[in-house]
């Protein structure tokens, strides 16, 4: 019998076992790829927040995405040529400690939602969609145009960043620091969705009338949901610059807004572990699809299209709903 | 700045507004009938944009590159609308987002699949390449006043449309009760294809056009549906007034801000850093036009609900 819990357990391991085996066999490009699959699993959880939990379908994430980049970009970049970031009023210099450079990636994430989010969230439906779309492009066409921090050219890194004790560019080290965050704030977003505020949060979602009745206000809940799942999306980012030692205006377009949706989706909205499965899969469809063919997004577009028209739940959803079927 | 530049800008930021009011119509009058957010509009651009060049390529009639670009885009939309549009209706805004997004995949690999990666390149005819002089001594290429004409035409024909004729009311009717317009004996699933193919012809016919301009190419059609976002949300989803006052306001916010935002910052500034401040304000200031209007009008506009 296959419930949810197992499905859960099982793709909790999926990640460190494959990086273990691929450690094992001394295949690095492996432990990258699970890398990759753990980060952008963490960019969809904090995603989930917002779009499962609050039911914000936000197609701007990119830019909190791109922030958490370059949060590591611009810190890494001044320690890397030893240009202090600001001297007035108070001395800031750059930094290749990567707590920092997370702490820095959540607040700066954090701010941004609670800018974008205390005016997209004036507005509901389509206009919430449309406007957290806009405000991505905005971001994005201002790194562009910003031509102190690379512009459209990005900015790279020579040396990954460093967490004490560890060494960073061993890649199973590296993957163990992402594994880590993602295990944690799959903690952490499983406690949120328990706790009151995450039952207030799904309560706004399904009927904001009651929510409101009852004293509580839907547009501070939905914010407060915003801005950690855009702070949790940054921190994603400022990994994911790490691990490719390259940020760019890319990190923060609509398509990229438009991937770490797909992760919740082709997972499963609103399951905790959906974006893990999500993003398993994507990796996966990429790098076989993308071996066939250079047209592999014609068949992602294809499945997507699929799982949206008739497997509504995602992978998780499909699996338990069959067994389900079964009893 | 003298006030000739000004007045060209000005003309150039009323050429890209109608531009956008051609893709906002019909993205507007979708949501307003169907009640459906179509990701997938950009990629009719791109189609109509594509069957242009191709057909001018043929062909060499520009005349008939147009006609290729209305046409293929509305049987594009309708096919889509047949096959996949149809099944999002009754399905919340979340389906719609993710189901038009992996439309436009398909669209965009699948044109970089038969045209290749490489942009096309569309020809302005050679009746319309060259300047014409305004009043005023204005020299003005011939080529983007005739855009600005078809995409006046083409708003003037589109209010009359949805006020003069029985398409129109019936368009009209089925924004305001679909039940009841179907209990009347409306076949409202055609109805549904007609728009949606008449939304469809209009963006490709707006690709085309552009594409003219620019170069055509795979992924020309997202920028452009993003700015038409931005000018629903200014005016009011659902309204075509709301979405030509949106356009223009829109378009000539854009060039405008170009032009003149790196000036003004001259003005306290030192040179280089004025030109970088100001050309990434201007980058950002129809969104900070957008914030502006949600402020005050969260609906838009133009906008009821």
């Amino acid at each position: 019998m296959i419930r949810e819990p197992h499905i859960n357990t099982a793709l909790f391991l999926l990640l460190p076992v494959t990086a273990g085996v691929a450690w094992l066999l001394d295949e690095p490009f492996i432990i990258t790829l699970t890398t990759k699959v753990a980060i952008l699993a963490l960019a969809g959880v904090g995603l989930n927040i917002a779009l499962g939990l609050g039911g914000l379908v936000s197609l701007g994430h990119a830019a909190f995405f791109g922030i958490g980049g370059y949060a590591m970009g611009i810190l890494a970049s001044h320690a890397q040529s030893y240009v202090p970031l600001m001297e007035v009023p108070f001395l800031i210099e750059g930094t290749k400690s990567m707590p920092v450079i997370w702490l820095v990636a959540v607040i700066a994430g954090g701010l941004a939602a609670l800018a974008i989010g205390a005016l997209s969230l004036r507005t509901s439906g389509v206009y919430f969609i449309m406007i957290t779309l806009a405000f991505g492009q905005m971001l994005y066409y201002f790194a562009i145009s910003w031509p102190a921090y690379g512009g459209e050219d990005g900015l790279s890194i020579y040396v990954r960043n460093g967490f004490p004790g560890l060494n960073t560019l061993d890649p199973v080290q590296f993957f163990g620091l992402a594994f880590a965050a993602l295990a944690f704030v799959l903690f952490l977003a499983g406690r949120l969705a328990a706790a009151p505020f995450g039952l207030a949060l799904c309560a706004a979602r399904q009927n904001a009338e009651r929510v409101e009745t009852v004293g509580l206000s839907p547009y501070r809940l939905r914010l407060l949901a915003f801005v950690i799942s855009g702070a949790i999306t940054a921190l994603a980012g400022a990994l994911f610059a790490d691990l490719n030692r390259f940020v760019s205006p890319t990190m923060l377009s609509w398509q990229m807004s438009g991937e770490i949706m797909i992760f919740v989706i082709l997972g499963g909205v609103g399951r905790l572990y959906g974006p893990v499965a999500g993003a398993a899969l994507f990796i996966l469809l990429e790098h076989i699809l993308g071996g066939l063919s250079d047209f592999w997004h014609i068949y992602l577009g294809l499945l997507l299209l699929l799982v949206v028209l008739f497997a509504r739940g995602g992978m998780i959803g499909s699996l338990v709903r069959r067994e389900l079927a079964h009893d | 700045m003298s006030l000739l530049l000004l007045i060209e800008q000005v003309l150039n930021g009323l050429q890209f507004g109608v531009m956008l009011f051609l893709m906002a119509a019909g993205l507007t009058l979708i949501f307003g009938v169907m009640g459906l957010i179509n990701l997938a509009h950009g990629s009719l651009y791109m189609v109509g944009a594509f069957a242009a060049a191709a057909v001018a390529g043929a062909t060499g009639s520009f005349l008939l590159a147009l006609m290729a670009s209305l046409t293929a885009a509305a049987v594009a939309g309708a096919l889509i609308e047949l096959l996949v549009i149809r099944r999002l209706y009754d399905r919340d805004h979340l389906d719609q987002v993710l189901a038009t997004f992996a439309l436009i995949l398909i669209f965009s690999e699948g044109t970089r699949w038969v045209f290749g990666s490489f942009p096309l390149f569309l020809d302005i005819p050679a009746a319309l390449s060259g300047p014409v002089t305004l009043p005023g001594g204005i020299q003005y290429p011939a080529y983007r006043l005739l855009i600005i004409a078809v995409g006046l035409v083409i708003a003037f024909g589109l209010f009359q449309l949805i006020a003069r004729t029985r398409i129109g009311i019936r368009i009209r009717a089925g924004e305001s009760d679909r039940e009841m317009i179907a209990a009347l004996g409306v076949d409202i699933s055609r109805l549904y294809t007609i728009v949606f193919a008449l939304g469809a012809a209009l963006a490709g016919l707006a690709g085309a056009l552009v594409g003219a301009i620019q170069s055509v190419q795979v992924g020309m059609g997202e920028p452009v549906l993003i700015l038409a976002f931005v000018v629903i949300v200014i005016g009011g989803i659902g309204s075509i007034k709301g979405a030509f006052v949106g356009a223009l306001l829109v378009g000539l916010t854009d060039t405008l801000g170009g032009v003149l935002l790196p000036g003004v910052f001259g003005t306290f500034m030192e040179a280089s850093a004025a030109t970088a401040i100001g050309s990434s304000l201007a980058s950002m200031s129809i969104y900070i036009l957008m914030a502006g209007v949600l402020l005050f009008r969260p609906t838009g506009l133009y906008g009821t609900a």
